[in-house]
């Protein structure tokens, strides 16, 4: 080697490590996260859980680090791909905890998903703050798994604020008592449905038209134009991303003249507005946030600056809660004990994005938003099991 | 059948050896091997049983989904009134029956008619899954047992087991010579007298039974079942690119097509997370045009090879 290019390494070298003694001082913490990248629910986890696992790690590692009994950990995430199937996600959670060493697992996304893993969580003693599982069975749940908490809520709650929002409008005379009441055939679409069928009937309201379509359905024309032949008051649609656009599409084209307009999973999102422009004012969907509260407008802002794309309205904010729950809790219990942490959460209130959280006996957190309307651009909550900064309710105007 | 030679008892004892070793996984490797030793076995007994039926009469069947989801929702809805032994062979026999119907429906078809039928049946199985759901108003089914994943893969190797020997014995069977001749030559097959309908329905039958037991064991483990997660075709094109890396010549073709196909795509998983489908797809490219006839037709090559460097050929 010639003198020349030893020096220069060496000069280099010593940069180096100059550069590098700051982040030494540090320990790096990993951080393990499942879910889909690929497969049928790649999209939503796109809008709602990876951006937030950014942005969570970019926010504790802004405020200096994870502090855990006089130390302080710099995150870094492992992101694995379950390719939307239940088989990947427990393999890659065996994975992160047996081979990545990750301290700290986040919880997967979707219902099925985070139920899927659930045993493995549970042998592993691990924390699961589920925050995109909806489900009406947290007793059950809990009762098997001590260490699942619920935070999204179920169908029953998410029914009965539909109808109470619907009651509101009809008794301030916004819209009569006629309901054209649609459901995707599927999961979540189902469970909805068949609650809502029975609680719209038992408050007064008259279904004069119902049906059912397929997942997946191209063309919902025949399904919007059969809905405005039976002339009604307020359309309800239990649906699914790709419907809750094409069902909006056809209310549009058809010019369905309700007072309101009721589409759920996916309604709450950034590119729903995107689409329809000023067309979605007063459109009622499923979640919701308190979108004028200062909690949820710093961390709105800050989820643009460090992903480059709008929180959605429902579950971003959620997921993001639940991390800080569990990043909380690890703070105060001060060490990586899976079951003080677990304590810790049962027995405490978290101040989060989305408003104080604290779990009942079931380890279901009782109070989130289940229905929201857009209304000058923003998506607000107008009914919730006990969340503050609700608006009032509008009337549907029309589509143009 | 013939009388068993000497070599083929040996065999089989190096067959029971080797089962008793990888029973013993559990305790030698951690969660994350057993886990992984999971896969393996399902892919294993799922691959063997549809090399069973495909090998011999070169009928690709995309199937296995189909008869996969019917044996998880047998346990679904099963265990809330039965006990869980009991399921499995519920399952087997759901299984079967419809594999042969289908295969009365459909084996009379041959190439592409059939393989497109057969990725088309766990859709519809799918689709009236979700509409009984949506006529009678329940969601996803919760299995919550306390099977878990050791249990799993001892019942996997147990079902294992009886693939490979109910294929041994059909190899020694009439019923696979008769498979033998359809597979070379169909028409021959019949103009010797051979019903080459009821043939193939009862070989039909044996990966469609063994496909629903591999679901109702695997339920345990998926804890909630939707028809989503239940009937997700990629299974049966995974089934298949395993038997084929392997090779369906042999009884033990598909499982040297299991193990390394699953480390490969373990390795995709964790060194390229965003690019899992994309590295698939090459894999599979690289598999049909390097080894169309899997491991199994490279091990013969090499064997071949030898024997004639060493003058025997």
């Amino acid at each position: 080697m010639k003198r020349r290019t030893f020096t220069r390494l060496a000069a280099l070298a010593l940069a180096a490590g100059v550069a590098g003694t700051p982040a030494m001082a540090q320990e790096v913490l990993k951080v393990g996260a499942v879910a889909p990248k690929t497969g049928p629910l790649a999209g939503g986890a796109a809008v709602s859980y990876w951006p937030n696992v950014k942005l969570w790690i970019s926010d504790v590692n802004g405020r200096g680090g994870l502090k855990v009994g006089g130390k302080t950990y710099k995150l870094e995430a492992i992101e694995y791909d379950d390719q939307t199937n239940p088989g990947e996600t427990i393999k890659a959670v065996q994975r992160l905890v047996d081979q990545d060493k990750a301290k700290i697992v986040l919880p997967p996304y979707s219902t099925g998903l985070n139920l899927a893993a659930a045993p493995i969580y549970a042998r592993y003693g691990l924390p699961m703050i589920t925050s995109t599982a909806t489900t009406d069975k947290a007793d059950a749940l809990s009762a098997q798994f001590p260490n699942v908490f619920i935070t999204l809520g179920g169908a029953k709650p998410v029914v009965q604020g539909v109808v109470d929002t619907m009651v509101k409008l009809r008794d301030r005379g916004d819209i009569g008592k006629k309901l054209a009441m649609v459901n995707v055939a599927d999961a979540f679409g189902i469970e909805l449905m068949n609650e809502a069928k029975p609680a719209f009937k038992k408050a007064g309201f008259d279904l004069v038209y119902e049906t059912s379509y397929p997942l997946g359905t191209q063309d919902l024309s025949p399904v919007m134009k059969a809905a405005k032949a039976a002339a009604p008051d307020a359309f309800i649609a239990w649906s699914y991303p790709p419907d809750t656009f094409a069902l909006t599409e056809q209310a549009i084209v058809e010019d369905l003249k309700v007072g309101a307009f009721f589409t759920a999973v996916a309604t709450a999102f950034p590119a729903y507005a995107g689409r329809f422009r000023t067309g979605v004012e007063g459109v009622l969907g499923i979640g919701g946030v308190n979108a004028d509260g200062e909690a949820f407008k710093a961390y709105a802002k800050r989820h643009e600056e460090v992903t480059g794309a709008k929180p959605d309205y429902w579950a971003s904010a959620m997921v993001y809660s639940s991390f800080q729950v569990l990043e909380k809790s690890i703070e105060a219990v001060g060490s990586f004990d899976n079951a003080a942490i677990i304590k810790h959460i049962k027995a405490n209130s978290f101040d989060t994005v989305i408003g104080p959280i604290k779990f009942d006996e079931h380890n279901n957190n009782p109070s989130f938003w289940t229905v929201g309307q857009w209304q000058g651009g923003v998506f607000k909550g107008v009914a919730s099991t006990g969340r503050a900064g609700a608006v009032d309710v509008k009337k549907k105007a029309a589509w143009k | 059948m013939s009388a068993l030679s000497s070599r083929d008892w040996g065999n089989l004892a190096l067959c029971a050896i080797a089962l008793a070793i990888a029973a013993c996984l559990p305790w030698t490797a951690g969660a994350y091997g057993l886990s992984i030793g999971v896969t393996i076995a399902m892919y294993t007994v799922l691959a063997t049983s549809w090399a069973l039926f495909s090998g011999p009469t070169h009928y690709i069947s995309l199937a296995s989904a189909a008869f996969f989801g019917v044996g998880t929702y047998v346990t679904g809805i099963g265990i809330q009134y039965l006990p869980y032994w009991t399921l499995l062979p519920i399952a087997g026999v759901s299984g079967a029956v419809m594999a042969a119907l289908v295969g009365l429906a459909t084996l009379r078809l041959s190439g592409v008619y059939f393989v497109i039928f057969t990725l088309g049946l766990a859709e519809f199985v799918r689709q009236i899954i979700t509409w009984s759901q949506n006529i009678s108003g329940t969601k996803g089914i919760y299995v919550l047992t306390s099977i878990g994943e050791m249990h799993i893969y001892w019942q996997l190797l147990g079902l294992a087991a009886l693939v490979w020997l109910l294929g041994w014995l059909i190899g020694r069977s009439r019923l696979g010579f008769a498979l033998r001749i359809i597979g070379d030559d169909e028409a021959v097959a019949r103009h010797s007298g051979i019903d080459t309908a009821r043939a193939k329905i009862l070989l039909f039958m044996v990966p469609g039974a063994v496909a629903a037991i591999t679901g109702a064991m695997l339920a345990p483990r998926y804890v909630y079942i939707e028809p989503s997660l239940a009937f997700s075709p990629m299974l049966s094109f995974q089934v298949v690119i395993m038997a084929l890396l392997g090779g369906t010549g042999r009884l033990w073709g598909p499982l040297v097509g299991v193990i390394p196909f699953t480390f490969l795509w373990e390795a995709i998983s964790v060194s390229f997370p965003n690019q899992t489908t994309l590295l698939l797809g090459v894999c599979f490219l690289v598999i049909v045009y390097l080894l169309p006839k899997g491991f199994v037709g490279l091990i013969d090559l090499a064997a071949r090879r030898m024997r004639s460097a060493e003058g025997y050929v």
